[in-house]
């Protein structure tokens, strides 16, 4: 079985250190960039289907970004992923939602594959439609908002527990087929020493645009310039003033409480 | 706008509305129809508004929708009955669509509507700005605002596009405000190919005793690590029930299995936006705050004074969680 994971290299949001350029796109060189959360899910899923099937699952990880992506990548590879394929051109910066899923729609089609696993949504986009894009753009059915993924290989369909508002709906679908995954699929593993050292042999095939027959002019162009919207102002929340401190007995400190918030009209 | 650009028709603001499961109108597409009459004011002459409705009985939701919209289309589609709706529905939609000349597509920012704009994206090759916080119409079509980067900065994007325009929209952006006069409500049957594959549901499982949803509730009382176990979030509970809110959580609450995912706040839970946000026991941690920092009100309790949190605290209590909470359900009182 061959899995595709969608693994997006953003700025750490741990780092809190994200910013725009002059040209309003963000400043892809300023902050440390690491596989989005949501797509770590799910590689970990993908790794636990492939522990599950020793020797029969082949993982890919295919990520457009720019070159740095590579190493970021390499995380991934260390946790387990084989090989990488990294879609990167200098006429990709500023791409918007719609550039992305066609560029990854077109990666897509360079592979063999019974899954694609795309996140939730990624911590510097939360759009959360790329995935339900791209599958639209390959016609292949989209299981998303996934808490556990079950495929079958004998009878060529996938299983997926989707989160609904009273609990889960179990899906079916045919494969090959894509699934947006959630964090309910299961804390990612850290790379082991071994991971890490193999991961260094792991390729990572670099894409350009040309490479997929894609172009960044003329009819059907994708990439920044392409692009079908733009950040045209930014400002700064208003910053909250320095929190009220209140120490003592409790049920001092909770009469406090009570006051605030019957003050700011609350209770 | 979009009519000049295209040369012809009138462009619409077009609303995807979702259904409870019991298959009523949800809060947040009320909230889509009353910012689509907003936006269209904004556009000037000419611009309509309708909504569309995609379910196997369309027509409570449909006559609901009618209330804030002068014009609904329901699609009876009798296979999401049994079927995951995202690729369905918006397969139906842009049926509908297909004929008018490219507008503005507003859908709901939670897990139905992302996957029906994203599918939407694909299907009327158009252009998309997601997790909108305020729209509005700006020189040339909607003007959206989202925040970025955990919050800390806030952008204002515009189209540059001639084609559909599809915006996802955040909860309690706006309020639910019926027009002054009903509109009219046109069934369709659904017929021919979808064209997508269509995801089947095998079975639904029901999880016992579902909280009050976090999504838009106006008071939420979340509790972290520091809560210490199921028992701890009784009294998160009760504290919640005194002021009339909702349960939420952080993630290490979440992973230790007290409190499920679906009340999780932050980076890979819900984005939420309460008018007062109480946090039991929570320190802050920026994947957290992600989630919660535009709440109206933020009310700490915890017994570190130097936990994060205390920075974007409105009000902080030092102290034990277990003490401050029963002491503040004393002080409270029945609701
Ligand atoms: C990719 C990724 C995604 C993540 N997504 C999320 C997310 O969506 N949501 C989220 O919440 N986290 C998320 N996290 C985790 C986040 O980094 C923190 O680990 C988490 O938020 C910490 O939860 P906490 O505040 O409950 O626990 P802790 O950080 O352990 O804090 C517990 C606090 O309770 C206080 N305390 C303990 N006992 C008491 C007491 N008796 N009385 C008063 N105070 C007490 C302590 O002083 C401390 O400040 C994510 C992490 C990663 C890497
Ligand atoms: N540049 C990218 N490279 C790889 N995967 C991506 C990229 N952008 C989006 N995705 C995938 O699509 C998901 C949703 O992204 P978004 O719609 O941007 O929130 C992510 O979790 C990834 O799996």
């Amino acid at each position: 079985m061959k899995i595709v994971v969608l693994a997006k290299p953003v700025p750490d949001p741990a780092a809190a250190a994200e910013r725009l350029g002059p040209d309003n796109r963000l400043d892809r060189a300023v902050a440390p960039t690491v596989i989005n959360g949501n797509d770590e899910y799910t590689l970990e899923a993908a790794l636990q289907i492939a522990d599950a099937h020793p020797g029969e699952v082949e993982i890919t990880l295919v990520a457009m970004a720019p070159a740095n992506g590579a190493e970021t990548l390499r995380k991934g590879l260390a946790m387990g992923a084989h090989r990488g394929v990294l879609v990167t051109d200098p006429a990709l910066a500023g791409s918007d939602a719609w550039s992305t899923a066609r560029v990854l729609a077109a990666a897509l089609r360079d592979l063999e594959f019974d899954l694609v696993l795309a996140g939730f949504d990624t911590s510097d986009g939360v759009g959360g439609v790329v995935g339900p894009a791209v599958a639209t753009l390959l016609r292949l059915p989209c299981l998303s908002s996934a808490a556990r993924i079950e495929p079958d290989a004998a009878t060529g369909t996938v299983r997926v527990r989707r989160i609904s508002p009273t609990g889960f709906d179990v899906l079916e679908a045919p494969m090959p087929a894509l699934v947006v995954g959630t964090q309910l699929l299961g804390t990612p593993r850290y790379p082991s020493l071994k991971g890490i050292m193999s991961a260094r042999t792991k390729e990572v095939a670099p894409r350009s645009l040309a490479d997929l027959g894609l172009s960044a002019d003329g009819d059907g162009a994708v990439g920044g310039a392409a692009s079908r919207t733009t950040v045209t102002d930014k400002r700064t929340p208003p910053a909250r003033g320095a929190a009220r401190v209140v120490r003592g007995s409790a049920p001092d400190a909770a009469r406090e409480v009570a006051a605030f918030l019957a003050e700011r009209r609350l209770v | 706008m979009a009519a000049a650009a295209d040369g012809g028709g009138t462009p619409g603001i077009w609303v995807i509305a979702e259904t409870n499961p019991d298959g009523s109108l949800a809060k947040t597409s009320a909230e889509l129809a009353t910012l689509a009459r907003t936006l269209a004011d904004g556009a000037g002459t000419g611009a309509t508004t309708a909504g569309i409705v995609v379910a196997p009985k369309p027509g409570g939701a449909a006559r609901e929708l009618a209330t804030y919209l002068p014009r609904v289309i329901a699609v009876v589609e009798p296979v999401v009955a049994d079927h995951a709706w995202g690729q369905p529905a918006a397969a139906r939609i842009a049926e509908v669509l297909r004929g008018d000349p490219a507008g503005v597509i507003l859908a709901g920012a939670g897990p139905d509507g992302r996957d029906a704009a994203g599918t939407l994206l694909g299907l009327l090759d158009g252009a998309v700005l997601v997790n909108a916080t305020a729209v509005s119409w700006g020189q040339a079509g909607p003007q959206v605002e989202m925040g970025v980067f955990g919050g800390r900065l806030i952008t204002t994007s515009t189209f540059a596009h001639g084609g559909w325009k599809i915006v996802t929209v955040r909860p309690n952006v706006v309020t639910a405000v019926t027009a002054a006069s009903a509109g009219s409500v046109e069934m369709r049957a659904a017929s021919g190919d979808l064209g997508l594959p269509a995801v089947r549901v095998v079975d639904r499982i029901e999880e016992a005793g579902a909280a009050v949803s976090i999504d838009d509730a106006r008071i939420i009382v979340a509790g972290g690590r520091g809560v210490g176990g199921p028992e701890g979030f009784q009294l998160v509970q009760r504290i919640a029930d005194r002021l009339g809110g909702a349960v939420g959580a952080t993630r290490a609450a979440v992973d230790a299995g007290w409190v499920p995912y679906a009340q999780q706040i932050g980076q890979t839970g819900k984005i939420v936006k309460p008018q007062l946000y109480l946090a039991l026991g929570i320190s802050g941690a920026i994947q957290h705050k992600v989630g919660m920092q535009t709440a109206g009100t933020i009310v700490a309790v915890n017994r570190d004074p130097d936990a994060p949190i205390a920075e974007f605290a409105d009000l902080i209590v030092i102290g034990d969680l277990f003490e401050v909470g029963r002491a503040l359900v004393e002080e409270l009182g029945p609701r």
